[in-house]
């Protein structure tokens, strides 16, 4: 009673991208935070030049620092690219140590970020003292937790390779987790081009 | 029993109240979100009535103006997220899998995590009322005017955390839908032959993936300022007090498209099984309601015409509104083509169609006059607006919802809604609908300001305002014979057989209720009625009455026991069931006890925040019940 259109094995046309559920849903997820940063960069663009009390940009970001952490966060893409490239060919232990590069560089790229804000903080720039102060710090600080969440996905990533096979469905997991490290690293470089180098060269 | 169970390392056979918390069959969650979202329906029509008993006369004083103010905040709150919004996501569950002939959705425990979460967030949205007050200013809230200068107390605290944790759910739903639809369509099913309801769900589920985030910006920059003083809407540190507004509508307006595009989708179903005619224009229905969703972002300005943009950008969002009611027309004028020469069948669900259609066209000429940025600073604020927006979503979306209601409900319980009954509650919600909204575009013209607790008797707004109360009673009694006609029809309607209104989509070629796997076998599409052409090969007549019931069909037995016969079937067969799982749950739990931690104390959220971490590993790291020797999944 239940079989229903079952007509001759004709051929059908394709319905399925071939694309896995999960890094389907990842990619879906990862338009919704474009949105998230792209509302949160606007608002930061949008409060540009219109603090009415200091400091400003121009008397706090330290282009060099901020471009080493930049350096580190974009190395570990390119570790992670290589933790991939390990799971993908069933080396576990290649996977091992590219993946712990790759959580050992984004937190070492967290440690800039929190030395950044002690520094800013030192200065007399906390959420609360201008318009720069407010969106600065929620802009930088949610890329923060993002890339915080990253380097915990990696680390379970890592403890799981001893007792879980993630090099199943083509090493699935860590690719999805890949997509979104290097997400997380585009956004940063969106940030650093628009907050810093711009906020800089504008004041000059 | 015991040898299916001991295949699965997670839980398979529980009954009553654990199964409904264990629950990832996308049919059950489909229930809990409709009885949840119809019961906030009941709470939001609630203070609807409250609100037209205090103005029903000139001076009257049922509730204080603080009380009023938190009524039509809650009102819109309730409606739009709790009600309307959660109805869809009822009708997305219960019917996509089954019409684009899938076993379920691609991610049934986010499913599940998706309605446990706008459980507790609507709980937590109107813990309000019980905890200290509940939002008061509009369901639009506009900054600075909810800054905690200006609203002190819990109030907004509720509306920020709450619509965040919303949020949530709505974005799991979305992602899980996406998913499901591109790709989970039975063999043959391409993106044209997809039934229009799928097409309509897939454009919102993208309009939500897209508008959400916006809106979550907004209140974390709204709960940044009230509780940790930050500047974001703070105009004396230079704050631009537009900030919000745009925030809000950039995401308000898709949002309208959010509400009404599963409607229109429920309609395209209906009116051709009611025709017994294919839809007219299937391809210029779909894209125009593509069109809707891209065009929904290039309007939102049309919100603030009021608020001193300039001429140009007030020009450039009239036009726009302006032309977004061309797809929106094109979609009417199919919707007439396709009963055109059809052989028409008034049943309740045809009813609440053509309610849909002349109801939303009428909100939509309103929605047009609004388009003029130089009338619309006439209209700004008064009743009209409020009569406009009650057209659409009313008239509009919950007449479709209940179309839908009354349409799938054989399908979901195996029997029939009573017509008779269902006559009553179309008519009596159809005429208290009108009494209550149309006398509101006099109001509005005349000059009556939304919003207010209450107005002097020379305004010469008494006797309208007291047709509109007496509108609201009707459809309150209408929505009563409703819940009867719901209750009685459960256990003792008419036994509906597979395909009761003879029709032509997939999951009319299912038993009713369908079994718990869905499909004994995958069905092989070819056309984009696949169900009717099986039915009436090209070229052979087709009869005019309806489908023929089951004679010696005694109705569908309870829940639990179909779905044990169902899993036992279900492993004869060799399909492959997952499991249930608890971990949905749990980690929705976390979540708001997490939102409650944002509001109240840090402990509590950290709590929430590990509860939360549990739920997530757990939910991982749980087996999948997949077991290699098991039978194929295909």
């Amino acid at each position: 009673m239940n079989s229903s259109s079952v007509v001759e094995q004709e051929h059908l046309p394709e319905t399925t991208t071939g694309i896995d559920h999960r890094k389907m849903l990842m990619w879906a997820f990862l338009g919704s935070e474009c949105m998230f940063f792209g509302s949160l960069i606007t608002t930061y663009l949008v409060y540009e030049g219109k603090s009415l009390v200091g400091p400003y940009p121009a008397d706090l970001f330290d282009i060099p620092v901020t471009s080493v952490s930049t350096f580190v966060l974009l190395m570990s893409s390119l570790m992670m690219v290589l933790a991939y490239n390990g799971i993908s060919n069933g080396n576990v232990r290649r996977f091992r140590a590219w993946i712990l590069c790759t959580a050992i560089l984004g937190a070492t790229f967290l440690g800039f970020q929190v030395f950044e804000f002690y520094e800013f903080a030192h200065h007399g720039l906390t959420p609360r003292t201008n318009l720069f102060g407010t969106s600065f710090f929620t802009l930088t600080g949610f890329h923060g937790a993002h890339v915080t969440v990253g380097v915990i996905w990696l680390l379970s990533l890592f403890l799981y390779s001893f007792r879980g096979n993630l090099a199943k469905d083509h090493g699935l997991n860590v690719d999805m987790a890949a997509l979104y490290w290097h997400f997380v690293d585009v956004v940063w470089i969106i940030i650093f081009t628009v907050v810093y180098l711009i906020g800089v060269a504008g004041e000059l | 029993m015991a040898t299916i169970a001991s295949a699965f390392r997670r839980p398979t056979h529980p009954t009553g109240i654990s199964a409904w918390l264990t629950t990832i069959d996308h049919k059950r969650i489909g229930v809990l979100y409709g009885v949840t979202s119809f019961f906030f329906f009941l709470v939001g029509g609630l203070e609807a009535l409250i609100m037209r008993a205090q103005l029903a006369r000139a001076g009257h004083e049922v509730v204080s103006p603080e009380v009023f103010s938190q009524l039509f905040t809650m009102h819109a709150l309730t409606m739009i997220f709790l009600g309307v919004m959660p109805l869809s996501a009822a009708f997305f569950n219960l019917i996509v899998p089954l019409m684009i002939g899938a076993r379920d959705v691609a991610f049934p425990r986010l499913n599940a995590f998706s309605y446990w979460v706008f459980l507790f967030g609507a709980i937590l949205l109107q813990s309000g009322w019980f905890l200290g007050g509940s939002p008061n200013s509009g369901w639009f809230a506009y900054a600075p005017l909810t800054s905690i200068d200006f609203s002190p107390g819990a109030g907004m605290q509720y509306y920020t955390v709450g619509l965040g944790v919303l949020g949530v759910s709505s974005l799991a739903a979305a992602f899980n839908f996406i998913v499901t639809i591109i790709n989970m369509r039975a063999p043959g099913m391409t993106l044209m032959r997809m039934p229009v309801f799928i097409w309509m769900t897939l454009v919102t589920s993208f309009l939500l993936v897209t508008a959400f985030p916006v809106i979550t910006v907004g209140l974390i920059q709204l709960y940044f300022d009230r509780t940790f003083g930050m500047n974001f809407f703070n105009t004396a540190a230079g704050a631009d007090p537009l900030l919000w507004q745009h925030l809000f509508w950039v995401f308000g307006h898709p949002e309208v498209y959010i509400l009404i595009l599963p409607a229109m989708g429920i309609v395209s179903e209906v009116l051709p099984t009611f025709s017994r005619k294919p839809l007219f224009g299937y391809h210029v229905v779909v894209l125009s309601g593509i069109t809707i969703g891209f065009m929904g972002w290039a309007v939102w300005s049309h919100h603030m015409f009021t608020v001193g943009l300039g001429p140009v950008a007030n020009s450039v969002f009239a036009i726009t509104t302006m032309a977004i009611a061309i797809p929106t027309g094109v979609k009417i004028f199919n919707w007439l083509g396709t009963m055109w020469k059809g052989s028409i069948q008034m049943s309740t669900p045809m009813l609440y169609a053509l309610g849909f259609i002349t109801m939303f066209t009428i909100g939509g000429i309103s929605g047009v006059m609004h388009s003029q940025a130089a009338s619309d600073a006439q209209q700004q604020d008064t009743y009209f607006i409020v009569a406009h927006i009650h057209y659409v979503l009313f008239g509009g979306s919950i007449f479709a919802i209940f179309s839908g209601i009354y349409y799938w409900f054989p399908k979901m319980f195996g029997r029939m809604l009573d017509e008779g009954l269902g006559n009553i509650h179309f008519w009596g919600t159809f005429m208290g609908f009108n009494l209550t909204f149309f006398p509101m575009h006099f109001l509005g013209l005349d000059g009556m300001p939304r919003r207010i607790y209450t107005y002097s008797s020379g305004m010469g707004w008494d006797f309208w305002n007291l047709i509109a109360t007496m509108g609201s009673l009707v459809i309150a009694v209408s929505t009563l014979v409703f819940i009867v006609n719901f209750i009685r029809s459960l256990k003792k309607g008419e036994v509906a057989g597979d395909d009761p209104w003879d029709a032509r989509t997939l999951e009319w070629s299912m038993s009713s209720p369908p079994p718990i796997y869905n499909f004994q076998e995958i069905p092989r599409v070819t056309g984009r009625d696949p169900f009717w052409e099986e039915k009436y090969p090209h070229g052979q007549p087709i009869p005019a009455g309806g489908a023929q019931q089951n004679s010696d069909y005694e109705g569908p037995s309870a829940w639990s026991s179909r779905d044990e016969e169902g899993m036992a079937e279900a492993a004869k067969l060799g399909i492959h069931m997952p499991g249930l799982s608890i971990f949905p749950f749990i980690t929705a739990v976390g979540l708001s006890m997490a939102g409650f931690g944002l509001i109240y104390s840090y402990v509590l959220g950290g709590i929430g925040v590990a509860l939360t971490l549990y739920g997530i590993y757990s939910w991982a790291l749980e087996p999948v019940a997949e077991e290699p020797t098991h039978g194929a999944e295909h």
